[in-house]
């Protein structure tokens, strides 16, 4: 038995990281050993994968909650008089328009109109955003900025190294929170709205807590220093361990983004994909009075015969998986698509996958087929996301 | 439950527990670790012929796919509905309830012993 990694990539590997040298380790890392983490490599980072059942930690999400130390990811702020407007201009929203302790889902675009990272942007004072970007782009993300920012009166900083992000997702994480010894918040949890955050204290440290995630279920990711990240994780741990909150690893965060139809960057998203064909156009803010990098990419778009993002479901258990071809039949001697990301959806329970396909097959209900190592298996069309929370 | 250290091993983390003319096959702790959740088998069919170092079947986890090879020449005798039907066995149980197929065989080649296949995954 081998474990078919060379031709089947981790879902964690990133394709555009910037070469690095040493391993890093999350602030988290002790915590997680003692835990029995399985780790795995994601941008130059070990990182959890799992700590017992990727499977189980991935219900436990659904069903309760999960615990995700996120703080490889790269944390960039934006500071100064021009904060606002330098973002209307760095990035396909219009970023000037978000409330103090808003966060807006947004793209660095190149000036092809490509994607150079797929980011969320807080407001976290009048005149300073924070940008918190993937891993593996964390220096094109952060060199794209400063080198946009150069006629604006901001200041950029990848504080990166000195940002730890803790992610409780799942339908307890408020009951959780509001338990936390050493947490306190700014206002009231069970009134914060979906992509709001407050400002919290752990300890004597400030937290930023907000209500998003990368699950599809209700939860919150809070921000805060390094020094008081172990802390911090041990205390929501204790908080939520009678309500059966269990540590969750990379491999079930994938399946769970993967059914709640998110993409993820080197996957679905890469710098020669248009956000129109990732399904992302409503992310590009054309009717935003100001010039930004991309526009004039954006508004021609994509060619017409440019392939779009779908979902692909199928029967039985064998799943289509990165890089696996579609067909348009049987016997079609030519690919019309690619999947990016597939699994056997441990919610619903059969094979799933997100695909770029032709715009001739991209219709919902269209029957495809997916080279499944030499086997073609039909799988239908359907929009996404997979699966959507009962609110 | 198998006595790890009685039964012989593969380069490609797969297990043999030998009797007579019969070889039981499956896959080893340290595989099954490192695939994460099974969530599908494909086991060959009982009958089929076999030549060692081919593909016999697929495990499949929620995060990848794992080839099963064949650790010998022969004919596939027996294979376990039980792991089909519940491929958690693989990780549950890998040297018990967990094992995958029954081939008989005529020359059995040189195997790994207990000690050798600690070495190779460093336990």
């Amino acid at each position: 038995m081998t474990p078919d990694n060379a031709a089947q990539p981790s879902s964690e590997s990133p394709t555009n990281a910037a070469p690095t040298n040493a391993e890093r380790f999350s602030p988290l890392h002790q915590a997680h050993v003692d835990a029995g983490a399985s780790f795995t490599d994601f941008a130059g980072w070990q990182m959890p994968v799992r700590y017992s059942s990727d499977l189980a930690e991935h219900h436990a999400v659904r069903t309760g909650a999960g615990i995700f130390d996120l703080s490889h990811m790269a944390e960039i702020t934006v500071a100064g008089p021009d904060a606002g407007a330098f973002l209307d201009y760095a990035l396909a929203g219009k970023l000037s328009a978000i409330d103090l302790l808003q966060a807006k889902y947004s793209l660095i675009l190149n000036p092809a109109g490509g994607i150079t990272d797929d980011i969320v942007v807080y407001r976290t004072k009048a005149q300073e955003y924070l940008v918190v970007a993937n891993a593996g782009n964390r220096f094109q993300a952060f060199e794209a900025l400063s080198a946009r920012s150069a006629r604006f009166d901001v200041t950029v900083t990848d504080r990166s190294d000195d940002v730890a992000l803790v992610a409780v997702q799942g339908p307890v994480s408020r009951a959780i929170l509001e338990s936390t010894a050493g947490l306190t918040v700014d206002g009231d949890l069970s009134e914060l709205k979906y992509y709001r955050a407050l400002a919290g204290r752990f300890r004597d440290g400030a937290v930023l807590i907000a209500r998003t995630g990368y699950t599809g279920e209700d939860g919150f990711e809070l921000y805060l220093d390094v020094p008081d990240a172990a802390a911090l994780w041990d205390a929501l741990r204790a908080a939520g361990e009678p309500v059966g909150l269990v540590p969750a690893g990379l491999a079930s965060r994938d399946t769970l983004r993967l059914e709640a139809g998110m993409p993820l960057y080197g996957h679905e998203l890469s710098v020669s994909t248009y956000p129109a064909q990732a399904g992302l156009g409503r992310v590009v803010n054309l009717a935003k009075e100001t010039d930004f990098i991309g526009r004039a990419a954006s508004e021609e778009g994509p060619s017409a015969d440019a392939r779009v993002l779908v979902g692909l479901v199928a029967e039985g258990k064998r799943a289509g998986r990165a890089d696996y071809p579609v067909y348009r039949s049987a016997d079609a001697p030519v690919a019309e698509g690619v999947i990016t990301s597939g699994a056997l959806s441990p919610t619903l329970g059969h094979p799933i996958a997100m695909a770029y396909v032709a715009p001739s097959l991209a219709r919902p209900g269209t029957e495809v087929f997916v080279d499944v190592r030499g086997t073609r298996i039909p799988a239908t069309v359907t929009q996404l996301p997979f699966y959507k929370r009962q609110k | 439950m198998a006595d790890k250290t009685e039964l012989q091993y593969t380069a490609e983390h797969e297990w043999v527990q030998v009797d007579g003319d019969t070889a039981l096959v499956g896959i080893t702790a340290y595989a099954a670790d490192k695939l994460g959740d099974v969530v599908f088998v494909e086991l060959p069919e009982v009958g089929s012929t076999v030549a060692a170092g081919t593909v016999v079947g697929e495990i499949e986890s929620t995060k990848s796919v794992g080839e099963l090879f064949a650790p010998v020449d022969g004919t596939v005798v027996e294979t376990n509905d039980a792991v089909v039907d519940s491929p958690e066995l693989v990780n549950s149980d890998p040297f018990g309830a967990g094992w995958l197929l029954k081939v008989t065989f005529t020359e059995l080649p040189t195997l790994l012993s207990y000690s050798e296949y600690s070495a190779l995954v460093g336990e």
